[in-house]
């Protein structure tokens, strides 16, 4: 198989506590792999590793992304390169203009690419065709960035942000927590929507809910800072019935 | 992490450091009857003003320097000041303006050839170096619809009347310390006169520029908007790089009668000092307007970036019934600088209505305080205050402080007070630079956030303008 993303005996400890306790996993480009595990096991840990936040210290191990180590690359650097966290809980920050910090944030993506940057009437037509598919109001150009959102607009506009910055390796983090069937429905399109055989998702839940939506390819359970199994779809109907603790490490 | 790069992105350069390189005419140092006759005479004045000036000295010899606000500063030496400086030739047009300043005002973006106007945006100009104005732009044009825009010394000369009437009506002559310190040694500053129903057609503005070494700067300007008028005004100010304070009293008048509107507008830029607090403009000014009318509104919005010390309370007093006060603050105080600042509105009418937004800034050693006062009278029924007084603080050796003081006669006042303190958090940063943007854009993107209700009242040359020296300013307080 071709891996996108490798992730061997990551050990990772936030503050004092060790979380991930020697982490291996590896991503095939082009598929959906979710990552399923009780609460507390560190799914969202790993979301952060992965995109250096700064919460995170490496102890061990390495993240290889398209072969090259970036355990020591910047956030910033590693999003320029096509790595993108859809964040379990999206921070508000008040007085900065949705559309204006898409557009910042695709034409810093777009300069890295060596590609011309879009002016603010071509990227407003570019939002504006992607807002109505999501079901978001069209007053979400001009409100300020997640303040005073509710849950299903907070992860409709990360969604948003996913289609208009067309990552390659796309980390959704809890996405289908909080919301209803219909926005569920609107963000599963949205997802589905990027899949083109070549992105990558790592699609952390602990329902199986939008699993129903977007098929996945792999399921990986993870259990105290470890992932310790790795199947196919068929995995979700036992999990559901059985949970978590009767599944031992291979 | 990113507390330690926090705070290499709030030292911004102080771009505007440079020095005119032009001959000047300095009065030495010192303050006395003397003082203040040479500089009514250098001033051709009438002998009504010098009187006024003789009485400001008097009253000011009498008072002491205050200092309940929270700013600490060595003492100044009033007799070691330079009250005079001017540009060594007399001025009557461009032509004949030191092309030296015309550079400099390039150099500091301010155009004073009316051609070169952007984009076909018509400002006019008043720009005064040290003492003196140096060149009016477009009073003609601004004569055919009776406006009058011109020096203050000139206004003394040309308009008397008006002076006379106006000048101390709304800041007495011993209304504070400062404010009669200025009363008595005022050099320059502009006149501004709107009359009845004119709109006035294009932004006024005025470019302050402290120059020569070791002279105050104490210009005072006076607009006046007759009934039913309106005129939108603009100020900024710069100075040079100095290892010594400067100290910069103005005085600042503002009269509206009956249905007229002023906006005025500062973008305050002084030389702020270094971070060790070395250097840097002393800024104590004295704002106020008077709305006489019903009807009558009037709108501060200042951006202070600049000055090692800042002591301002641009003030509405509302007398007319229905009149309308507001207050749209930023103040940034980074390096060592200091501003205590904020405002007073007095309500008197009835159906007085006010707002009050205030955003302090503060970064690396700078302290940044809010000193408010709503007050409202016993008449003034059925009035009204909203009051935000918002801070945010970048790194951990700055501080925020807020005052807020009510006196309310009316019981119904409906009176709203709203106060943040915020840290840039570093959950904002991270999500910012989650989707590419690097941790500098991401600081001034989350910073312009926060300023956005002042700057959107801004008219739009001066928003880009203000917008792009709070993006120098705190330039390197973040990496
Ligand atoms: N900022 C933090 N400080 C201390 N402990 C944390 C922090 N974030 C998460 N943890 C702990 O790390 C463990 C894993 O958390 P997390 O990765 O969020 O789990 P999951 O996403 O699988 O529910 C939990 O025990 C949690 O309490
Ligand atoms: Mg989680």
């Amino acid at each position: 198989m071709s891996s996108v993303m490798k992730i061997e005996n990551l050990q990772a400890k936030i503050g004092d506590k060790q979380i991930l306790k020697g982490l291996n996993l590896e991503l095939e480009a082009g598929k959906v792999h979710a990552i399923m595990g009780p609460n507390g096991a560190g799914k969202s840990t790993l979301s952060k590793a992965l995109v250096g936040h700064y919460d995170i210290e490496v102890l061990d191990g390495d993240i290889t992304y398209k072969g090259k180590s970036i355990v020591e690359m910047e956030a910033e650097e590693r999003a320029l390169e096509g790595i993108f966290l859809s964040f379990q809980h999206p921070v508000e920050i008040p007085g900065v203009n949705n559309a204006y910090f898409l557009r910042t944030a695709l034409n810093a993506k777009r300069k890295h690419e060596g590609k011309e940057e879009l002016n603010a009437a071509e990227f407003l037509r570019l939002m504006k065709s992607h807002l109505e598919m999501l079901g978001m109001k069209s007053d979400m150009i001009s409100r300020s960035l997640n303040e005073g959102f509710s849950g299903g607009e907070k992860k409709r506009n990360e969604i948003l942000q996913m289609l208009i910055l067309e990552p390659e390796v796309i980390i959704l983090d809890e996405i289908d927590s909080g919301l209803d069937i219909d926005a569920l429905r609107a963000v599963s399109e949205g997802i589905n929507k990027m899949k083109d055989g070549k992105r990558t998702f790592l699609v952390i839940t602990h329902y199986s809910r939008i699993l129903d939506y977007i098929e996945p390819d792999y399921i990986h359970v993870l259990k105290d800072g470890k992932v310790i199994k790795t199947a196919g779809p068929e995995l979700v109907p036992y999990l559901e019935e059985h949970g978590y603790d009767g599944i031992e490490e291979e | 992490m990113a507390n330690e790069g926090l705070d290499k992105a709030v030292s911004g350069e102080y771009a505007l450091g440079f020095e005119i390189d032009i001959e000047t005419e300095t009065v030495p140092p010192g303050l006395d009857e003397n003082t203040i006759r040479f500089i009514s005479k250098k001033k051709n004045e009438p002998e009504w003003m010098l009187e006024l000036r003789l009485k400001a000295l008097k009253k000011w010899e009498s008072m002491t320097e205050p200092h309940w606000a929270k700013l600490e500063y060595d003492s100044i030496d009033y007799q070691s000041i330079s009250y005079f400086a001017a540009p060594k030739e007399g001025i009557d047009s461009l032509d004949e303006v030191d092309p030296k300043i015309l550079e400099a005002y390039e150099k500091l973006g301010i155009s004073l050839e009316e051609q070169k106007q952007l984009a076909g945006v018509k400002v006019a100009v008043d720009a005064v170096v040290d003492s003196v104005s140096v060149k009016t732009t477009y009073a003609e044009e601004l004569a055919e619809h009776g406006i009058i825009f011109c020096s203050i010394s000139e206004a003394i000369e040309n308009h008397p009347e008006l002076v006379k009437k106006y000048m101390f009506s709304v800041v007495p002559m011993a209304d504070n310390y400062f404010a009669a310190l200025n009363s008595a040694v005022f050099t320059d500053g502009t006149f501004v006169y709107i009359p009845k129903g004119v709109r006035c057609p294009m932004e006024l503005s005025t470019y302050f520029r402290i120059n020569a070494i070791n002279t105050g700067q104490f210009e005072r300007t006076l607009i006046v908007a007759d009934e039913g008028s309106y005129v939108s005004y603009n100020e900024g100010c710069s100075a040079p790089t100095r290892d010594d304070n400067q100290l910069h009293a103005a005085v600042v008048e503002l009269v509206i009668l009956k249905d007229a509107e002023i906006k005025y507008s500062t973008i305050q830029n002084w030389y702020p000092g270094d971070e060790t607090g070395k250097g840097g403009i002393y800024n104590f000014v004295t704002k106020r307007a008077v709305c006489e009318g019903e009807n009558a509104k009037v709108s501060w919005t200042q951006v202070e970036t600049g000055s090692a010390i800042t002591w301002k309370y641009p003030s509405c007093i509302l007398k007319g019934d229905n009149s309308v006060g507001e207050f749209y603050s930023v103040a940034v105080t980074t390096l060592a600088q200091q501003a205590d600042t904020g405002t007073k509105m007095i309500h008197l009418g009835k159906n007085t209505s006010s707002t009050i937004i205030s955003k302090g800034i503060s970064a690396m050693k700078g302290q940044n305080t809010y000193r408010g006062l709503v007050k409202i009278g016993s008449n003034a029924t059925g009035s009204r205050n909203y009051s935000e007084c918002d801070s945010l603080l970048i790194g951990s050796q700055c501080g925020a402080h807020t005052f807020p003081y009510l006196e309310s006669k009316d019981t119904k006042g409906q009176v709203e007070h709203e106060a943040t303190t915020s840290k840039i958090s570093d959950e904002q940063l991270f999500y910012l630079r989650q989707r590419g943007i690097n941790e500098e854009d991401a600081v001034s993107m989350i910073v312009h956030g926060f300023c956005k209700q002042v700057f959107s009242q801004l008219p739009m040359e001066y928003a880009v303008e203000a917008k792009a020296l709070l993006e120098l300013t705190l330039e390197g307080s973040v990496g």
